[in-house]
């Protein structure tokens, strides 16, 4: 579906992606994990056969982008980071209009219309214009929009960012279901819950560079320990502990309001630390997250 | 014969499809059908012209009388200014489509980002614009030459003949301003546009003959683009044909296709990035 060899994005003399290599399957739901300006949208945009990449070897669909873009592009569904709805048209016309652009012929596009708005459950605002919709509706259109032409690679750049948690569990599920149809699915994200229940495989981008790929869990198993334990201490900031507790666990990270100690045995740990004679206002004991996993490798918190 | 064989090696080449062309000229019939501010703006549109028409050329016409033009053909001062009207709305329907409409879908509402993601090309678009924008401007001079036959301002045989005239003056004057909307970075130059349309608007022949100013302030005239339109559509309407009207549908055809291809890169450049 997707082949990038050192793929790079620059803007004059900024890069933006920096020589990444990525294969994604039919089938396979992709995920882009990464903090802002990762170059997650840049990636998504050369993918999309709108922006040209600067070097390296980029196929998709086994198509050359460059050369053949219109015909890749009728066979992808896109869903941008910032929507661009159309505010002249109702809800309905949105997607049949968008239909036409594929050269689907208008009681087909109706008929699709109809059915999307179904699937993300928007039918009663069919007649309405977009400016009135929530946010999260608006996400939901512009999700089906990008369905509209039965596309084999579907590209969602930060599908659920600024919704409140049953908009996203909605969505979720919508995706989900689309990956059970065999649509091949590829998203960016800065939400680590996002990338585990909805991606097979992930690459974690920092920088424009890919610094680890692999199933959610594989990337936890290898980056991280099993648990990861939460401190928080009343008298003195996290980091004035990192010398006082060194040796427990694997691994220690210090974070504004709390300690992170990282170990595979998260109970013995903590007796570890009282042993030593110190009392923590609070512990928490739970298991490694791909947060975890990004703040090892980056050394920074994904959601800043 | 010049634009048919750009349109034909364009189609050959595989640079703009029909099809895409259409489906981007629907988009805006289904804006049109959805938004009742928009009917509002093309009425205003059809009113200006004829407003001008019957002011100055009736009222201002009552005090100059009639005129003879190049031919020896005298006509009254009306029979003059209306055709000049008929090709001031020809271009300001055209404009207004491609540039604050243009404009707007290019950098706020992101229409183009989100047609750029289909399988249309960027002269697809361009090329789907300004043919809406020509309609548009058609529907103005439509019902203006409908109102000059029934003022007996000229015959319904020349009116026939100049209706696909003010579509070249569309096409031209919406390609040109197409591409500069594309260079546009806020409201504020909309105004040097603006100002641009109307000095065009009082100095191109339209409402005194352009032989009548100095012959340096002549030539400056000359080189502008509305001058072309006006002779061209006054030529047809007045019924006096002659060889320098081939000049000014070739000026009108270079315009258009230099606008239409600056409009297609630019919206490359800027939006596929
Ligand atoms: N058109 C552009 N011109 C110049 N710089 C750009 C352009 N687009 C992106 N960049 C820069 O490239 C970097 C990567 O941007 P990109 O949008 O790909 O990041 P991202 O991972 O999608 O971030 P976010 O999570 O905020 O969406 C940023 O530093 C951004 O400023
Ligand atoms: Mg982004």
């Amino acid at each position: 579906m997707i082949y990038a060899r050192g793929l790079v994005k620059r803007f004059g003399e900024f890069t933006a992606v920096d020589g990444i290599d990525l294969e994604v399957a039919p089938g396979e739901a992709f995920g882009f994990l990464g903090p802002n300006g990762a170059g997650k949208s840049s990636t998504m945009r050369m993918i999309g056969c709108v922006s040209r990449p600067t070097a390296g070897e980029l196929r998709i669909l086994d198509m050359d982008p460059v050369r053949e873009g219109p015909a890749i592009r009728g066979r992808l569904g896109v869903c941008p980071q910032t929507d661009n709805l159309d505010p002249d048209l109702t809800v309905f016309e949105n997607l049949t209009t968008y239909a036409r652009y594929f050269g689907i012929p208008r009681p087909e596009a109706r008929r699709r219309a109809a059915e999307l708005l179904e699937f993300v459950q928007l039918t009663e605002k069919s007649g309405s214009t977009v400016d009135p919709l929530s946010g999260g509706m608006k996400r939901r259109l512009s999700i089906a929009r990008a369905m509209i032409n039965e596309p084999d690679l579907v590209l969602l750049d930060e599908p659920t960012t600024g919704l409140d948690p049953q908009a996203r569990h909605l969505l979720w599920e919508r995706l989900f279901r689309l990956k059970q149809r065999g649509v091949t699915l590829v998203l960016t994200t800065h939400y680590m819950d996002e990338a585990e229940q909805l991606c097979d495989r992930l690459v974690v981008m920092d920088a424009g560079k890919i610094v680890a790929e692999g199933s959610p869990r594989h990337l936890i198993e290898t980056h991280s320990t099993r648990e990861v334990v939460e401190l928080r201490f009343g008298d003195e900031p996290p980091a004035a502990y990192v010398e006082k507790l060194a040796g427990i666990g694997q691994r220690l990270d210090p974070l504004p309001d709390r300690l992170l100690l990282y170990s595979d045995d998260g109970d013995g740990a903590v007796d570890e630390v009282h042993r030593r004679g110190f009392t923590p206002s609070s512990v928490l004991v739970r298991r490694a997250t791909l947060e975890d996993v990004f703040l090892i490798l980056t050394g920074r918190t994904l959601v800043d | 014969m010049v634009t048919t064989y750009a349109v034909t090696q364009a189609l050959r080449g595989g640079i703009v499809s029909p099809a895409r062309v259409g489906a981007v000229i629907n988009r805006n019939v289904g804006a049109l059908r959805s938004g009742p501010a928009y009917w509002m703006v093309l009425f205003s549109g059809f009113f200006e012209p004829v407003l001008y028409l019957l002011s100055i050329g009736i009222g201002v016409g009552a005090l100059v009388g009639d005129l003879t033009l190049k031919d020896g053909q005298v006509i009254t001062y009306a029979a003059f200014v209306a055709p000049a009207m008929l090709a001031v709305s020809a271009m300001s329907g055209a404009l207004a489509e491609t540039t604050f409409n243009f404009f707007f879908k290019f950098k706020y509402v992101k229409t183009y980002d989100a047609m750029l993601a289909t399988p249309l090309r960027p002269a697809e678009i361009a090329a789907g614009e300004l043919l809406w924008a020509m309609i548009r401007g058609s529907l103005y001079t439509g019902a203006f030459l409908i109102v000059m036959v029934a003022m007996g301002l000229t015959s319904a045989g020349w009116a026939l003949l100049a209706f696909p005239a003010t579509w070249l003056v569309g096409l031209a004057f919406g390609a040109v301003g197409m591409a500069a909307s594309t260079y546009i970075r806020g409201w504020q130059d909309f105004d040097l546009i603006s100002a641009g349309q109307f000095a065009m608007f009082l100095f191109s022949g339209t409402f005194s003959p352009v032989q009548d100013y100095p012959p340096a302030v002549e030539v400056l005239i000359a080189v502008t683009p509305l001058y072309h339109a006006v002779e061209l559509i006054r030529g047809i309407t007045t019924g006096s044909l002659g060889w320098a009207m081939l000049g000014h549908v070739l000026y009108l055809i270079v315009m258009m296709a230099l606008g239409l291809y600056v409009a297609s890169r630019r919206l490359t450049t800027v939006l596929c990035r």
